[in-house]
Protein backbone atom coordinates (compact mmCIF):
# COMPACT_ATOMS: atom_id res chain seq x y z
CA UNK A 1 0.00 0.00 0.00
CA UNK A 2 1.48 2.91 -1.28
CA UNK A 3 2.05 6.30 0.60
CA UNK A 4 0.97 9.64 -0.61
CA UNK A 5 3.53 12.79 0.25
CA UNK A 6 2.13 16.33 -0.45
CA UNK A 7 5.03 19.22 -1.14
CA UNK A 8 3.29 22.42 -0.07
CA UNK A 9 4.69 25.77 0.83
CA UNK A 10 2.46 28.61 0.64
CA UNK A 11 4.65 31.00 -0.41
CA UNK A 12 5.86 30.77 -4.61
CA UNK A 13 9.36 30.02 -5.41
CA UNK A 14 10.50 28.59 -2.71
CA UNK A 15 11.26 25.06 -3.92
CA UNK A 16 8.32 22.59 -4.36
CA UNK A 17 8.77 21.60 -7.72
CA UNK A 18 12.06 21.16 -7.31
CA UNK A 19 12.25 19.07 -3.90
CA UNK A 20 9.30 16.92 -5.26
CA UNK A 21 11.47 16.49 -8.11
CA UNK A 22 15.09 15.64 -6.56
CA UNK A 23 13.02 13.60 -3.39
CA UNK A 24 11.16 11.82 -6.21
CA UNK A 25 14.03 10.70 -7.63
CA UNK A 26 15.85 10.28 -4.53
CA UNK A 27 13.62 7.52 -3.49
CA UNK A 28 13.20 5.98 -6.73
CA UNK A 29 16.90 5.43 -6.61
CA UNK A 30 16.25 3.68 -3.21
CA UNK A 31 14.47 1.20 -5.17
CA UNK A 32 11.29 2.66 -4.56
CA UNK A 33 8.79 2.69 -7.29
CA UNK A 34 7.85 6.67 -7.28
CA UNK A 35 5.24 8.62 -9.24
CA UNK A 36 5.19 12.06 -9.42
CA UNK A 37 2.09 14.12 -10.15
CA UNK A 38 2.20 17.74 -10.85
CA UNK A 39 -0.97 19.17 -9.70
CA UNK A 40 -0.50 22.80 -10.61
CA UNK A 41 -2.86 23.16 -12.91
CA UNK A 42 -2.12 25.93 -15.74
CA UNK A 43 1.37 26.29 -14.84
CA UNK A 44 3.01 23.62 -15.64
CA UNK A 45 6.46 23.00 -14.04
CA UNK A 46 7.47 19.46 -13.34
CA UNK A 47 8.12 18.25 -16.26
CA UNK A 48 10.55 20.38 -17.32
CA UNK A 49 12.30 20.42 -13.98
CA UNK A 50 12.40 16.55 -14.47
CA UNK A 51 13.42 16.95 -18.19
CA UNK A 52 10.40 15.14 -19.60
CA UNK A 53 8.55 18.10 -21.44
CA UNK A 54 9.11 16.11 -24.63
CA UNK A 55 7.61 13.07 -23.86
CA UNK A 56 3.81 14.34 -22.85
CA UNK A 57 0.87 12.72 -24.27
CA UNK A 58 -2.17 13.17 -21.55
CA UNK A 59 -2.10 14.96 -18.66
CA UNK A 60 -3.86 14.39 -15.31
CA UNK A 61 -7.01 16.39 -16.28
CA UNK A 62 -7.71 13.86 -19.27
CA UNK A 63 -6.66 11.12 -16.34
CA UNK A 64 -10.07 12.69 -14.45
CA UNK A 65 -12.15 13.67 -17.60
CA UNK A 66 -11.42 10.49 -18.73
CA UNK A 67 -10.07 10.78 -21.69
CA UNK A 68 -7.37 7.99 -21.20
CA UNK A 69 -6.23 5.92 -18.68
CA UNK A 70 -3.90 6.43 -16.11
CA UNK A 71 -1.25 4.34 -17.66
CA UNK A 72 -1.47 5.81 -21.04
CA UNK A 73 -0.74 9.23 -19.19
CA UNK A 74 2.06 8.16 -17.02
CA UNK A 75 5.66 9.12 -18.78
CA UNK A 76 8.29 6.64 -17.17
CA UNK A 77 11.53 8.25 -16.41
CA UNK A 78 13.82 6.02 -18.19
CA UNK A 79 16.94 7.00 -16.45
CA UNK A 80 15.32 5.74 -13.52
CA UNK A 81 13.60 2.23 -13.68
CA UNK A 82 11.09 2.61 -11.13
CA UNK A 83 9.95 6.82 -11.58
CA UNK A 84 7.18 8.00 -13.16
CA UNK A 85 5.49 11.31 -13.89
CA UNK A 86 1.71 12.43 -13.94
CA UNK A 87 2.19 15.97 -16.07
CA UNK A 88 -0.31 18.65 -14.70
CA UNK A 89 -2.61 20.04 -17.57
CA UNK A 90 -0.98 23.52 -19.05
CA UNK A 91 -4.46 25.11 -21.00
CA UNK A 92 -7.06 24.76 -18.10
CA UNK A 93 -7.04 25.74 -14.49
CA UNK A 94 -7.51 24.64 -11.02
CA UNK A 95 -11.15 24.45 -11.20
CA UNK A 96 -10.49 21.17 -13.86
CA UNK A 97 -10.43 18.83 -11.00
CA UNK A 98 -12.11 18.82 -7.21
CA UNK A 99 -10.65 17.39 -3.85
CA UNK A 100 -12.68 14.03 -4.69
CA UNK A 101 -11.16 13.23 -7.46
CA UNK A 102 -7.73 13.68 -6.71
CA UNK A 103 -8.56 11.13 -3.83
CA UNK A 104 -9.96 9.15 -6.03
CA UNK A 105 -6.89 9.04 -8.28
CA UNK A 106 -4.41 8.88 -5.28
CA UNK A 107 -5.85 5.97 -4.05
CA UNK A 108 -5.84 3.86 -7.60
CA UNK A 109 -2.39 4.85 -7.83
CA UNK A 110 -1.58 3.51 -4.18
CA UNK A 111 -1.63 -0.14 -5.21
CA UNK A 112 0.83 0.48 -7.83
CA UNK A 113 3.50 2.64 -6.18
CA UNK A 114 5.19 2.54 -3.00
CA UNK A 115 5.57 6.89 -3.10
CA UNK A 116 2.75 8.78 -4.63
CA UNK A 117 4.03 12.83 -4.45
CA UNK A 118 1.89 15.65 -5.17
CA UNK A 119 3.57 18.80 -6.14
CA UNK A 120 1.41 21.18 -5.22
CA UNK A 121 0.66 24.49 -6.40
CA UNK A 122 1.36 28.28 -4.42
CA UNK A 123 -1.21 29.35 -2.03
CA UNK A 124 -4.49 27.85 -0.26
CA UNK A 125 -6.77 27.55 -2.86
CA UNK A 126 -8.46 24.84 -4.74
CA UNK A 127 -5.04 24.07 -6.06
CA UNK A 128 -4.06 23.46 -2.00
CA UNK A 129 -7.06 21.77 -1.83
CA UNK A 130 -6.94 18.92 -4.77
CA UNK A 131 -3.26 18.71 -3.57
CA UNK A 132 -3.91 18.21 -0.15
CA UNK A 133 -7.23 15.93 -0.43
CA UNK A 134 -5.98 12.17 -1.15
CA UNK A 135 -2.23 12.89 0.93
CA UNK A 136 -1.37 10.70 4.33
CA UNK A 137 2.06 12.81 5.00
CA UNK A 138 3.17 16.39 4.34
CA UNK A 139 6.41 18.27 3.40
CA UNK A 140 6.22 21.99 3.89
CA UNK A 141 9.33 23.85 2.54
CA UNK A 142 10.50 27.12 3.67
CA UNK A 143 12.92 29.48 3.10
CA UNK A 144 14.32 31.03 6.05
CA UNK A 145 12.83 34.22 5.35
CA UNK A 146 9.85 36.03 7.30
CA UNK A 147 7.76 35.71 4.15
CA UNK A 148 8.15 32.12 3.61
CA UNK A 149 7.84 30.97 6.89
CA UNK A 150 4.62 32.75 7.93
CA UNK A 151 3.30 31.47 4.75
CA UNK A 152 4.62 28.33 5.76
CA UNK A 153 3.05 28.65 9.57
CA UNK A 154 -0.56 29.01 7.67
CA UNK A 155 0.12 26.12 5.70
CA UNK A 156 0.64 23.78 8.89
CA UNK A 157 -2.35 25.46 9.96
CA UNK A 158 -4.73 24.32 6.84
CA UNK A 159 -3.08 20.84 6.91
CA UNK A 160 -3.64 20.40 10.65
CA UNK A 161 -7.12 21.20 9.81
CA UNK A 162 -7.39 18.54 7.21
CA UNK A 163 -6.29 16.20 9.37
CA UNK A 164 -3.24 15.31 7.50
CA UNK A 165 -1.53 14.12 10.67
CA UNK A 166 2.38 14.03 9.85
CA UNK A 167 3.62 17.13 8.44
CA UNK A 168 7.73 17.79 8.47
CA UNK A 169 9.24 20.51 7.43
CA UNK A 170 12.54 21.45 4.93
CA UNK A 171 14.46 24.45 5.25
CA UNK A 172 15.75 25.50 1.73
CA UNK A 173 18.40 27.83 0.60
CA UNK A 174 19.58 28.04 3.68
CA UNK A 175 23.62 30.57 3.72
CA UNK A 176 25.44 28.93 6.10
CA UNK A 177 27.67 31.93 5.59
CA UNK A 178 25.18 34.01 6.54
CA UNK A 179 22.99 32.50 9.76
CA UNK A 180 26.79 32.52 10.65
CA UNK A 181 27.04 36.27 10.95
CA UNK A 182 23.32 36.63 12.31
CA UNK A 183 21.93 38.22 9.10
CA UNK A 184 19.84 34.99 8.16
CA UNK A 185 17.38 32.92 10.40
CA UNK A 186 19.27 29.25 10.62
CA UNK A 187 17.36 25.94 10.43
CA UNK A 188 16.89 25.94 14.57
CA UNK A 189 15.15 29.24 14.10
CA UNK A 190 12.57 28.15 11.85
CA UNK A 191 11.78 25.28 13.71
CA UNK A 192 11.48 26.74 16.81
CA UNK A 193 9.09 29.75 14.94
CA UNK A 194 6.72 26.80 13.22
CA UNK A 195 7.16 24.17 16.36
CA UNK A 196 6.93 20.94 13.56
CA UNK A 197 9.36 18.23 12.64
CA UNK A 198 12.36 19.27 10.37
CA UNK A 199 13.35 16.60 7.84
CA UNK A 200 15.88 18.15 6.17
CA UNK A 201 17.83 21.27 5.27
CA UNK A 202 18.98 22.28 1.69
CA UNK A 203 21.81 24.59 1.57
CA UNK A 204 21.57 27.47 -1.02
CA UNK A 205 23.46 26.18 -3.82
CA UNK A 206 24.04 26.85 -7.60
CA UNK A 207 24.07 23.41 -8.39
CA UNK A 208 20.08 22.95 -8.35
CA UNK A 209 19.99 26.36 -10.98
CA UNK A 210 22.63 24.22 -13.22
CA UNK A 211 20.21 20.59 -12.89
CA UNK A 212 17.18 22.54 -13.51
CA UNK A 213 18.71 24.08 -16.76
CA UNK A 214 19.39 20.85 -17.83
CA UNK A 215 16.52 18.49 -16.64
CA UNK A 216 18.31 16.83 -14.18
CA UNK A 217 17.65 16.02 -10.87
CA UNK A 218 20.87 16.41 -8.64
CA UNK A 219 20.01 14.03 -6.06
CA UNK A 220 22.76 12.09 -5.17
CA UNK A 221 25.20 13.77 -6.87
CA UNK A 222 28.44 14.88 -5.32
CA UNK A 223 27.06 18.31 -4.45
CA UNK A 224 25.89 19.95 -1.02
CA UNK A 225 22.23 19.98 -1.98
CA UNK A 226 22.21 16.54 -4.14
CA UNK A 227 23.54 14.83 -0.56
CA UNK A 228 20.97 17.12 1.63
CA UNK A 229 17.89 15.72 -0.72
CA UNK A 230 19.47 12.14 -0.69
CA UNK A 231 19.52 12.37 3.29
CA UNK A 232 15.58 13.72 3.12
CA UNK A 233 14.84 10.33 0.94
CA UNK A 234 16.42 8.25 3.24
CA UNK A 235 14.54 9.77 6.27
CA UNK A 236 11.08 9.68 4.86
CA UNK A 237 11.87 5.78 4.57
CA UNK A 238 12.43 6.19 8.20
CA UNK A 239 16.25 6.04 8.32
CA UNK A 240 18.04 8.04 10.95
CA UNK A 241 20.44 9.98 8.76
CA UNK A 242 22.74 12.63 10.50
CA UNK A 243 22.55 16.26 9.09
CA UNK A 244 25.33 17.62 6.70
CA UNK A 245 27.90 20.38 8.04
CA UNK A 246 26.68 22.63 5.75
CA UNK A 247 29.63 25.41 6.34
CA UNK A 248 32.80 24.41 4.50
CA UNK A 249 34.79 25.72 6.59
CA UNK A 250 34.80 25.86 10.43
CA UNK A 251 36.94 25.94 13.64
CA UNK A 252 37.15 23.24 16.18
CA UNK A 253 35.63 25.70 18.73
CA UNK A 254 31.79 25.84 16.94
CA UNK A 255 32.16 21.84 15.50
CA UNK A 256 32.55 21.53 19.25
CA UNK A 257 29.47 23.84 20.24
CA UNK A 258 27.20 22.14 17.28
CA UNK A 259 27.69 18.41 18.75
CA UNK A 260 26.83 19.52 22.31
CA UNK A 261 23.86 21.21 20.49
CA UNK A 262 22.73 18.01 18.97
CA UNK A 263 23.23 15.94 22.14
CA UNK B 1 33.14 47.54 17.63
CA UNK B 2 33.72 47.54 21.01
CA UNK B 3 33.20 44.15 22.85
CA UNK B 4 29.95 46.19 25.02
CA UNK B 5 28.43 46.82 21.00
CA UNK B 6 28.99 43.50 20.51
CA UNK B 7 26.85 41.91 23.00
CA UNK B 8 24.49 44.65 22.68
CA UNK B 9 23.83 44.56 18.49
CA UNK B 10 20.64 42.98 17.33
CA UNK B 11 21.41 40.82 14.04
CA UNK B 12 18.68 41.12 11.63
CA UNK B 13 18.02 37.47 12.06
CA UNK B 14 16.87 38.36 15.27
CA UNK B 15 14.38 40.85 14.17
CA UNK B 16 13.14 38.37 11.87
CA UNK B 17 12.76 35.98 14.43
CA UNK B 18 11.23 38.45 16.65
CA UNK B 19 9.02 39.61 14.26
CA UNK B 20 7.80 36.46 12.78
CA UNK B 21 6.58 35.03 16.25
CA UNK B 22 4.61 38.67 16.69
CA UNK B 23 2.69 38.67 13.54
CA UNK B 24 2.15 34.36 14.03
CA UNK B 25 0.47 35.03 16.92
CA UNK B 26 -2.11 37.52 15.85
CA UNK B 27 -2.02 34.72 12.88
CA UNK B 28 -2.60 31.99 14.59
CA UNK B 29 -5.36 33.41 16.21
CA UNK B 30 -7.10 34.61 13.75
CA UNK B 31 -7.46 38.12 14.93
CA UNK B 32 -8.01 40.80 11.99
CA UNK B 33 -6.83 43.91 11.76
CA UNK B 34 -10.67 45.29 11.91
CA UNK B 35 -11.25 43.04 14.98
CA UNK B 36 -8.48 44.66 16.88
CA UNK B 37 -9.67 47.81 16.11
CA UNK B 38 -13.15 46.51 17.47
CA UNK B 39 -11.64 45.80 20.72
CA UNK B 40 -9.59 48.62 21.04
CA UNK B 41 -12.44 51.07 20.37
CA UNK B 42 -15.01 48.82 23.36
CA UNK B 43 -12.06 49.12 25.52
CA UNK B 44 -11.66 52.68 24.85
CA UNK B 45 -15.44 53.49 25.55
CA UNK B 46 -15.26 50.87 28.84
CA UNK B 47 -12.31 52.95 30.17
CA UNK B 48 -13.67 56.16 29.60
CA UNK B 49 -16.56 55.82 31.40
CA UNK B 50 -13.71 55.92 34.84
CA UNK B 51 -10.97 57.56 33.55
CA UNK B 52 -10.02 60.46 30.49
CA UNK B 53 -7.20 58.22 28.70
CA UNK B 54 -4.84 59.20 26.33
CA UNK B 55 -6.49 57.87 23.27
CA UNK B 56 -3.58 59.27 20.58
CA UNK B 57 -1.18 56.94 23.11
CA UNK B 58 -3.46 54.33 23.30
CA UNK B 59 -1.64 50.88 21.98
CA UNK B 60 -3.24 47.44 21.74
CA UNK B 61 -1.93 44.71 20.43
CA UNK B 62 -1.75 40.45 20.70
CA UNK B 63 2.27 39.72 21.88
CA UNK B 64 3.32 36.29 24.12
CA UNK B 65 4.02 36.27 27.41
CA UNK B 66 5.75 33.60 29.59
CA UNK B 67 2.34 31.56 31.27
CA UNK B 68 2.37 31.02 34.69
CA UNK B 69 1.73 27.93 35.00
CA UNK B 70 4.02 25.33 32.76
CA UNK B 71 2.42 25.98 29.56
CA UNK B 72 5.71 27.98 28.09
CA UNK B 73 4.80 30.98 26.12
CA UNK B 74 1.27 31.71 25.28
CA UNK B 75 -0.62 34.60 23.55
CA UNK B 76 -1.32 37.53 25.70
CA UNK B 77 -3.47 41.01 24.92
CA UNK B 78 -1.37 43.83 25.86
CA UNK B 79 -2.74 46.99 26.11
CA UNK B 80 -0.56 50.38 26.72
CA UNK B 81 -3.46 52.92 28.17
CA UNK B 82 -1.93 56.40 29.17
CA UNK B 83 -4.20 57.83 31.56
CA UNK B 84 -4.77 61.64 31.40
CA UNK B 85 -6.50 62.79 34.48
CA UNK B 86 -7.73 59.91 37.19
CA UNK B 87 -10.28 62.37 38.67
CA UNK B 88 -12.48 63.22 36.26
CA UNK B 89 -14.91 61.08 37.69
CA UNK B 90 -15.23 62.56 40.89
CA UNK B 91 -16.63 66.03 40.11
Amino acid sequence: MGEVIVVTSGKGGVGKTTTTANVGTGLAKLDKKVVLIDTDIGLRNLDVVMGLENRIVYNLVDVVEGNCRIKQALIKDKRYPNLYLLPSAQTRDKTAVTPEQMKKLADELRDEFDYIIMDCPAGIEQGFKNAIAGADRALVITTPEVSAVRDADRIIGLLEANEIKRTHLIVNRLRSDMVKRGDMMSSGDVVEILAVDLIGVIPDDENIVISTNQGEPLVGSDTLAGQAYMNISRRILGEDVPYLELSGRQGLFSKLANLLKKN
Amino acid sequence: MSLADFFKKKTSSNVAKDRLKLVLVSDRAGCSPEIMEQIKNDIITVISRYIEIDMEGLDIKITQTQSEGNNGVVPALFANIPIKDLKTNKK
